[in-house]
């Protein structure tokens, strides 16, 4: 579903967070809906493992 | 491994695969900094630049030879003994309060829009190099997104926004540092009023001084929609910002359409007039460092030079007679001839201290408009490139959030450590006349910004009192009367300090050109 700019105006943000969790505090002090995502760099892989792992999958 | 002489050591402790945010980091290394017996204190993820960040501080370059951007590097200078506490202990001082937040937090995406499907908005502020991948899958999940996060290469923002708009969606950013939406601060916001009035920013800290002025002047803001910095410049062509527009135009509650920007590129400038001379509702542009904006032919868009002005317009616009109520309940001119008289004849020029970019830029502008020149890190054409460790031999404005403060490092509108070093060399500074600081208040900023900076003001001012002069101090404070510092607390602490407290940047800086002004026309009397 896509809620557009327009929408995003008339409802109010209904929010997603990544990353700085102060954000999310932020929201939550001031009443507005927020899910915080617990986020962490996806893991480095060297190009022979995702060379490998391509030719697995 | 460290190094060092005598009692004093430098080192640094990794942990591989920790993966802390950068503002619990920051805070993280603002508490190991007030320790007894360290005197430097980083924590960063250890990526390429926050590598390179810590040698150029001196630290151990095998300690850091092994880190990936994965791992959590802590970088400790001072007592050998008072480092090796902290070393011995390092995980009690990575505890963070996890109440706060755990029981909205999810630990993907596809949970979170489960739990949360009428979700209609995406905050991303995960580091720059990951950044847009993620707001791509906010995009594709129908989400708007509020993208943080600098350091996005401009063809993927490029990509994300062409993305956003076939959808009907926005992207704000990346390096959008403030919105307002129906009410709802988004990043570093102030808490204002609802009303009348609709602003587009390419500049966080524009955006707060504008929505800060409409509030103490006892009006409102419907939204107030960030756009990122180079939303304007021709390789991106204004795509958010032409987006907003358009919306705030439909938009019921607005009824005026203000455009914060730096100047834009050529080709867009254009476009901007033209969607703005298209709209039903009264339109005001600011775009801070231009020489000089045409407007299209038939064009009723008001053109305003500073935010000052801008709010100004936008007032008059809905009604408003005039900006008395965000007046300084101050004699600005009576203040100017009695710190000039207390100043030796050395004294001549005005040292900008700026957390906010867009004071460091519009202070120049108004510098520019009076024919005076600055040194800046940040210089507007005509005023000149000044980098930290320069002879300062005229006015110099610096912009203490950018790159070369902030890498790896908390910035001003969170951790006063640097700026108030600054502060503290100002009042070392025996051609210091004006000291010229903001404060910005609001959701995201420090607890105390005024108190973070007093001791420093007050010990650079007695610094100046030892050689005979008189150094003075000028505060604009950027908030509002529901801002969780506090408002009132805030600009009596900056006055207990000395400072003249104004309420806006650009009053401030005029109130500074009219010291140094009057200055330069007592030494020409004699």
């Amino acid at each position: 579903m896509t809620a557009t700019l327009q929408a995003l105006l008339d409802t109010g943000p209904i929010a997603i967070n990544l990353g700085l969790r102060d954000f999310a505090e932020s929201l939550k002090n001031q009443g507005a809906p927020v899910i915080h995502v617990t986020w962490e760099p996806p893991a480095e892989i060297d190009a022979d493992l995702a060379s490998l792992l391509d030719t697995l999958i | 491994m460290g190094n060092g002489r005598g009692n004093a050591t430098s080192d640094v402790a990794i942990r591989k695969n920790r993966y802390y945010d950068s503002v619990f980091l920051m805070s993280v290394a603002s508490r190991l900094a007030k320790l007894p017996g360290i005197e430097d204190a980083a924590a960063v993820m250890a990526t390429a630049n926050n590598r390179k960040m810590l040698l150029d501080l001196g630290f151990d370059p095998a300690g850091l030879r092994e880190a990936t951007a994965n791992d959590l590097v802590l970088a400790l200078r001072g007592e050998r003994d008072a480092v090796r506490s902290v070393f011995d202990d390092l995980d009690s001082h990575l505890v963070r309060n996890e109440d706060a937040v755990s029981s909205i937090s999810a630990s993907s995406w596809r949970e979170a829009l489960t739990r949360q499907p009428a979700s209609n908005v995406a905050l991303v502020s995960v580091p720059g190099h990951y950044a847009s991948r993620e707001a791509d899958v906010a995009l594709d999940a129908g989400l708007n997104v509020f993208l943080f996060s600098d350091h996005v290469a401009v063809e993927d923002e490029l990509a994300l926004k062409r993305k956003a708009a076939q959808a009907g969606l926005i992207v704000m950013g990346p390096d959008c540092g403030s919105a307002i939406v129906a009410g709802i601060g988004l990043g570093f916001a102030n808490v204002v009023r609802r009303g009348p009035i609709g602003v587009v920013a390419s500049s966080g800290t524009g955006l707060q001084e504008f929505t800060c002025l409409v509030h103490r002047a006892g009006s409102g803001i419907s939204h107030a929609l960030g756009t990122g910095s180079r939303d304007l410049s021709d390789a991106i062509g204004g795509i958010s910002t032409l987006a907003a527009v358009r919306a705030l135009e439909w938009d019921q509650g607005t009824r005026a359409i203000v455009v914060l920007s730096k100047p834009p590129g050529a080709r867009t400038l254009p476009s901007l007039m033209a969607v703005l001379a298209g709209c039903s509702k009264p339109t005001v542009v600011c775009l801070l460092g231009a020489e000089a904006v045409t407007r299209p032919r038939g064009s009723s868009t008001l053109v305003a030079r500073t935010l000052d002005e801008a709010a100004a317009m936008a007032l008059r616009a809905m009604g408003a007679s005039d900006l008395s109520a965000t007046a300084a309940a101050v004699d600005v001119r009576g203040w100017v001839g009695a710190e000039a008289e207390r100043m030796n004849s050395e004294q001549k020029y005005i040292r900008g201290l700026f957390a906010g970019g867009t004071f460091c830029y519009q202070a120049q502008q108004i510098l520019r408009d009076r024919g005076m020149t600055a040194g800046s890190n940040a210089p507007l054409p005509s005023m000149h490139a000044w980098v930290e460790g320069d002879a300062c031999c005229e006015h110099t404005l610096v912009d203490m959030g950018s790159d070369e403060f902030t890498e790896g490092r908390p910035h001003p509108m969170i951790d006063a450590t640097q700026r108030r070093a600054h502060v503290l060399a100002v009042g070392e500074d025996a051609e210091a006349a004006v000291l010229l600081l903001d404060v910005i208040l609001g959701y995201g900023a420090a607890q105390d910004p005024a108190g973070d900076l007093a001791d420093a003001i007050r010990r650079a001012r007695a610094g100046a009192e030892r050689r005979g002069g008189h150094l003075a101090v000028i505060a604009s404070v950027c908030g509002t009367d529901g801002d969780p510092q506090g408002l009132e607390d805030q600009e009596t602490t900056l006055r207990d300090a000395g400072a003249l407290v104004c309420t806006s940047n650009a009053r401030a800086t005029s109130a500074a050109c009219e010291l140094v002004g009057r200055l330069s026309g007592n030494r020409e009397a004699k």
